[in-house]
């Protein structure tokens, strides 16, 4: 069991880095939708300070809506999602496994680059770490709720509004309590609860989420 | 036991059935709710005292609340029947859950409008992004997902199993909706009803109100009868029964 998640981890990593171009469009997309802002409102610091935690946050989230099309879409389209609901393995597993390489792909390198967006948006450094940690935390939580909406859409085609319309409502406690972290930690406050609340609701994605996935696949993933 | 229980489950679901009986429901769900709001918005638009601080404009809060408390109801009766749905495979439950839907969608835009006509003379402004009003909006959106969803899919059986795991998956979201009034609070009142022990309501408020409350559920009831017998008639139109209840006609 252990072993099939490894290997579809594997493979999953595997295929995205032969496309290494396409890995880096979440990415290059963050940080546009984050440059859009100074451009839109105003490049004063007073402003943007203000505005950065939400900014980062909305866009952080934008960014994993569009790239979740890859987690399931691919592999219905080529026929290896039906291989994978045949294999006497746990969808369950190879849900998690494929959400994991989802996340290492696109959350991951958001977390990374988020230090740079918050010097564009005037992040005090003392809250920098927070904003690194708040998405660390959050991320993780997008590619689980967002592989629910992706596989109860995969086989509807043009897809992509739909799955948004379902899956941003769901993504509003994360994006309260992460956009908040940041904005408290600007004011020099402790971050503890929206921690805790993160931290809270990544063990609720993590444990329930891949079932729910499962189960949706199962539905309309089937032919 | 068991097994008579489950029979006569069956039996009453199957949609012949259910069509046959429900008609005859109808009436005993229509009347009392007409009966009962006419005479709960009486009671709350006339009779009521005026409210020493908020004047006559608190009375929308006899349309408002039971409209809010029916568009969180509706999506739990959504979510329940959903699950029944997919875990026995009653055909019927998947219809309630689809036929539920527009109707607490349109509960929930209900509370959203008359809770920013509140708004205006209360805050000075129709729209205040106040946590409850917040919570009512995404659980709109919660509903307009469901529908999209449901209408995305053409095939039937997958479209209520694929839309009925997600209204279960919007239940988990609802106590976080539900407690985000504690979570951020901001210009809402408190709550003033859920305290039993001491209401902060007047008692000729409070009658009135939990009346239209029971009103909107037994109007809820007749229309959601209606609309999955709809949904009945529509789905089995190929079937020999609803072919001869068409000639009747």
């Amino acid at each position: 069991m252990l072993k099939a998640f490894y290997h579809l981890l594997a493979r999953d990593l595997r295929l995205a880095f032969r496309s290494r171009h396409e890995l880096a469009n979440p990415l290059i997309f963050f940080v546009l939708v984050v440059t859009l802002f100074p451009l839109a409102v105003s490049p004063s610091a007073e402003v943007l300070r203000v505005m950065a935690p939400g900014v980062i946050w909305v866009s952080a989230l934008l960014s994993v809506l569009l790239s979740l099309d890859r987690l399931f879409k691919q592999d219905y389209e080529d026929g290896s999602l039906d291989q994978l609901m045949l294999s006497p393995n746990p969808l369950v597993i190879l849900v998690l496994a494929k959400v994991c390489a989802h996340w290492l792909l696109t959350g991951l390198p958001l977390v990374l680059v988020a230090p740079l967006l918050g010097m564009f948006m005037y992040v005090p450094d003392e809250a920098v770490g927070v904003l690194m940690l708040s998405l660390l935390l959050g991320t993780p939580v997008l590619s689980l709720v967002g592989a629910i909406g992706v596989s109860l859409t995969v086989a509807v085609n043009r897809g992509g509004v739909l799955l948004s319309l379902i899956i941003l409502p769901l993504y509003i406690p994360v994006l309260i309590f992460g956009a908040n972290a940041v904005d408290v930690a600007s004011d020099g406050m402790s971050v503890r609860g929206q921690m805790l609340f993160l931290g809270a609701v990544l063990a609720l994605a993590l444990s329930l989420a891949p079932l729910a996935t499962a189960v949706a696949l199962r539905i309309t993933a089937s032919r | 036991m068991f097994k008579k229980i489950w029979a006569w489950i069956q039996k009453f679901s199957s949609p012949k059935h259910f069509y046959r009986i429900s008609g005859k429901m109808i009436p005993w769900f229509a009347v009392p709710a007409i009966v009962l709001g006419v005479y709960a918005l009486y009671m709350g638009l006339f009779v009521a005292p005026t409210d020493y601080q908020q004047g006559e404009s608190y009375r929308i809060i006899f349309i408002h609340v039971p409209a809010a408390w029916m568009s969180m109801f509706i999506y739990m009766v959504m979510a329940v029947s959903a699950g029944i749905g997919l875990i026995w495979q009653i055909k019927l439950a998947d219809m309630i859950a689809a036929a539920s839907a527009p109707i607490g969608a349109w509960f929930a835009f209900l509370a959203l409008v008359t809770g920013s006509l509140w708004g205006k003379p209360m805050w000075g402004a129709y729209w205040v992004w106040d946590a409850r009003l917040t919570s009512e909006l995404i659980l709109l959106f919660l509903y307009f997902g469901y529908m999209a969803l449901q209408s995305a899919i053409e095939d039937q059986r997958t479209a209520d199993k694929a839309s009925g795991l997600l209204a279960i998956v919007g239940v988990v979201n609802i106590p976080i909706i539900h407690y985000s009034v504690e979570w951020w609070n901001t210009l809402h009142q408190g709550a003033t009803v859920a305290k039993f022990d001491k209401p902060s309501m007047h008692i000729d408020m409070l009658i009135p109100l939990l009346l239209m409350a029971i009103a909107a559920k037994l109007f809820y009831a007749a229309i959601v009868l209606i609309r999955a017998r709809n949904e009945v008639l529509y789905r089995e139109r190929n079937r020999q029964w609803v072919k001869e209840l068409v000639e009747k006609l």
